[in-house]
């Protein structure tokens, strides 16, 4: 059952475009993940779904309700949607209790026990209550936002980078706790961020945005193996892209004739992701395809840059691993797994 | 890897490097010296405890517990009472107005919230009474000295809603709370630091004002102080009303660090925050303007409006030359000399709360700070006492008059010094010795260079709130000595407001680039 639905939506701030009929849509208790560089639009998306802003064309719904189109907009408080900004935009004032009691009502009988079940849903002490939000930490911080947004038991939960000010190793930790968190509570998640990997891991559905339009919407794997685009490619994680000679199902280029994914004609422009690309370390002099000009050592994985022959192109960097790396200067020849993606254009 | 550098440097200058560094150890003579202006700002507080002693404690219950004194608390209590939540209300509204809706011509109106303290408290009552002339008591003091202070509050509120962080606002959204309801549980918590700095601010004004009280024949600790020591100076029974005015003062002190609490209200989690939307008034709008414009209709339009009328009235014959000349060359002077005082004395805290900050440091700090929330009245008795007892010959001398200026204007003086030092690092001064400067050196070519456009502005900041001291001026100005201020009173106390419009005049243009500071800073503070 489809939550969400915008439709064709459009705004505009003076000179700039910030979004251009933008449709999206999530089905109910999906992560959907909209990712895209820094003023793409995708921030302005959620705060336009959260009620903070209002679309100039197109519409709006949520459960089938139209919330906002080009000439109403229902107030952000009448919504039910949850969000849990970039630094979790705590209550200075009030404690870690009274924050996460804010959207409940205060007559509620339940209230104290509730505020103490999203607080071990979040995975708090229960020590914690008293606190305030400046003797938490960033990641603490972020869960008590999150059971703030929570206790209202809103019909959307809107995320807007909310990992992004934590440190690298509690940013993994805790996109697991708050994915495990919402998927018990099965509700609907928008979560907006510049971080490919990020979107990646965390959800069911990824939608590209560039320049306020949808560049492209699928799972994780399809964005990931087979990008519409260049820039979508690049955006996505590291890519070794190549020019080719398809025919059919095959396609050469300077790695050797490479099965490839759908039938192709002409020239075509191959993607391969660098983990495709394995050495095959017997080359020799008269057979290879490519010789090392740089090895990067860096513990368990290194990265290795090798200048294919007969291509003018600068050396492709693969990730392998450190056991019994190639010398610099050495030559190797390189197999690939699994298919190529031919990009469009 | 500068940067490294200088955080790696810092430890090892505080713990082992002072051999090698002799002139940053924490200054001796600083010390000493800071030392000795802090006893000075004890003064008053010393004095009320050596009369305290010296009457014995029959004749002080005798003067204290009287009912003229329980009816003068009453009076402050009320007046307390009555202006600061109205001054609140006043001063809330417009900065909401000003700073978060789309009311138009927002910025004009914030500069005009603020004017009405280029006006001295005393041209306020002295532009009413001329109004209404049957104003007097309770009421009419409150009403005009919401006035004078509410921008006292206005300044802090409208820089903390500026820089609130709009996140806040839109989490309450989404927890479904309606505006009104976002403004009381979200907007209006975060402004309770402003709202207790500002009124403290007022009600410290409130008891130490003196000209606007008389004028509404409103009785107050400060009004019954001057006028009982115009009768009878030195006597225990004024002495007596400033201890208690002095026990109001530290009331008022500690009622504020309860209220405040230890809170802090800085924005949690990092990254920057996102400019603010504002409010859409619409059809509210027309009604909206209306409130800035009857605001400064009532603390600007009337007060300017009388003063050109006086002018008016009076033509040219008013502006005597000698008399008005004589009274600015003399406010300038007394102006300068108190405020290049105050600052220099100020340095030796300044410098050492920026560079060797401690508990001792601190303590001596609040001594220079806690002595200009003091009453002039209270001060100037304190000197008069002071000077009586044991330096008569520096009984109404200049000295007297310029050692109050200091001991009121000592706050002022140190806040720009300590943030013009701070701005330079004590790196700086170690990178010039490292380029061969001896240390005394490194401190006069980059510390004071620094320090210098600060110190001014510390002068000009102390300058300008001496031109406009009224009570202190009245009762240790030697004879002779007549500022704007005191020339002002004289002749608004034989009635004679048209002679006075042009005193009042001048006062209010000395006012005015102080004023304009003031806006300017709560401005760059919010980081506009």
């Amino acid at each position: 059952m489809t939550v969400l639905s915008i439709d064709k939506v459009s705004k505009r701030y003076g000179k700039v475009q910030a979004l251009d009929q933008v449709s999206v849509e999530a089905s109910s208790g999906m992560r959907t993940a909209v990712v895209g560089p820094s003023g793409s639009g995708k921030t302005t998306l959620l705060r336009m779904i959260a009620g903070f802003e209002t679309p100039d064309s197109g519409s709006v719904s949520v459960g089938g309700e139209v919330l906002a189109d080009a000439h109403r907009s229902m107030p952000a408080h009448l919504r039910g949607i949850g969000i849990v900004a970039q630094d979790g935009a705590l209550f200075p004032h009030l404690t870690v209790a009274d924050n996460i009691g804010f959207g409940i009502p205060r007559g509620d009988r339940e209230r104290t026990e509730r505020v103490l079940s999203l607080l071990e849903m979040v995975e708090l002490e229960p020590g914690m209550l008293t606190r305030r939000p400046h003797q938490l930490s960033g990641g603490q911080q972020q869960r008590v936002a999150l059971a703030r947004a929570l206790a209202c038991r809103p019909r959307l939960m809107l995320l807007d980078e909310p990992f992004s000010a934590l440190d690298t190793g509690l940013r993994e930790n805790m996109r697991k706790t708050v994915a495990r968190v919402l998927q018990a509570a099965g509700v609907t998640t928008i979560l907006v961020t510049h971080d490919q990997e990020e979107a990646l891991s965390f959800a069911d559905r990824l939608v590209v945005m560039r320049e306020g339009r949808v560049v492209q919407a699928g799972t994780p794997q399809d964005l990931y193996f087979h990008p519409n685009d260049r820039a979508t490619a690049l955006f996505m994680g590291d890519a070794v892209l190549l020019p080719a000679i398809a025919k059919g199902s095959v396609a050469a280029c300077a790695l050797g004739n490479v099965p490839i994914v759908g039938e192709h004609k002409g020239k075509v422009e191959i993607m391969l992701r660098p983990e495709q690309i394995r050495i095959a370390t017997d080359g020799s002099q008269q057979d290879n395809t490519g010789q090392v000009v740089d090895v990067e050592f860096s513990g368990a994985t290194s990265t290795i840059a090798v200048a294919l022959n007969g291509v003018a192109l600068p050396p492709i960097r693969i990730k392998t691993s450190s056991v019994a790396l190639p010398a610099p200067g050495a030559y190797v020849r390189l197999d690939v797994a699994e298919k190529a993606h031919v990009l469009e254009g | 890897m500068l940067q490294r550098a200088s955080s790696l440097r810092r430890p090892a200058g505080r713990a082992g490097g002072f051999r090698l560094l002799p002139a940053l150890r924490p200054h001796p003579v600083a010390t000493l010296l800071a030392l000795a202006v802090a006893v000075f700002s004890l003064l008053p507080l010393g004095f009320i405890a050596i009369v305290t002693f010296d009457v014995g404690w029959e004749t002080v219950r005798t003067l204290v517990f009287r009912p003229r004194v329980g009816e003068l608390l009453v009076n402050t209590v009320y007046l307390e009472l009555a202006t600061i939540p109205i001054s609140i209300v006043v001063a809330v509204g417009l900065a909401w107005l000003t700073e978060r809706t789309d009311l138009p011509f927002r910025r004009f109106f914030s500069g005009l919230a603020v004017a009405p303290l280029a006006i001295p408290a005393f041209v306020h009552s002295y532009a009413w009474i001329t109004v209404l002339p049957g104003m007097r008591g309770l009421w009419s003091a409150v009403f005009v000295a919401v006035l004078a202070y509410y921008p006292f509050l206005y300044l802090p509120v409208a820089a903390a809603l500026r820089r609130l962080d709009p996140a806040l606002e839109d989490a309450g959204a989404s927890l479904g709370l309606s505006p009104f309801w976002i403004f009381i549980r979200v907007v209006l918590p975060q402004l309770r630091l402003a709202i207790c700095g500002g009124s403290l601010l007022i009600a410290l004004h409130l008891l130490s004002e003196y000209g606007l009280f008389v004028m509404i024949r409103f009785d107050t600790f400060a009004t019954a102080i001057v006028d009982q020591f115009q009768s009878s100076y030195n006597s225990p029974a004024s002495n007596m009303l400033g201890g208690v005015l002095v026990v109001c003062c530290l009331v008022l002190l500690l009622v504020e660090i309860g209220l405040r609490g230890n809170e802090r209200y800085a924005r949690v989690g990092t990254g920057t925050a996102r400019p603010s939307t504002r409010h859409r008034l619409g059809w509210l709008t027309l009604p909206c303007l209306l409130v800035p414009l009857i605001v400064a209709a009532l603390a600007i339009g009337v007060p300017l409006f009388t003063l050109g009328q006086w002018l008016w009235f009076g033509g040219i014959a008013i502006w005597q030359a000698d008399m008005l000349g004589n009274a600015l060359i003399q406010t300038i002077l007394l102006s300068l000399a108190g405020g290049v005082l105050a600052t220099l004395l100020a340095a030796p805290m300044a410098w050492l709360s920026v560079r060797a900050p401690g508990r001792v440091q601190r303590v001596l700090e609040a001594c220079h700070y806690y002595v200009g929330s003091l009453p002039g009245v209270v001060v100037a008795l304190a000197l008069v006492t002071v000077t009586v007892r044991y330096f008569m010959p520096l009984y109404q001398t200049f000295a007297t008059l310029l050692a109050a200026y200091v001991l009121l204007f000592l706050p002022r003086a140190m806040v720009g010094l300590r943030a013009s030092i701070a701005q330079a690092p004590v790196e700086l001064e170690r990178a010039a010795t490292a380029l061969g400067r001896t240390p005394r050196r490194a401190v006069f070519e980059i510390t004071f260079r620094l320090a210098a456009p600060g110190a001014a502005a510390s002068v000009a900041l102390a300058a300008l709130g001496i031109a406009n001291e009224l009570t202190a001026t009245l009762m240790l100005s030697p004879l002779g000595v007549d500022t704007l201020a005191t020339r002002f009173w004289s002749l608004t106390s034989e009635i004679d407001y048209v002679s006075a419009a042009p005193y009042a005049v001048m006062m209010v243009v000395l006012s005015m680039p102080m004023t304009l500071y003031l806006h300017l800073q709560s401005k760059r503070v919010a980081g506009q």
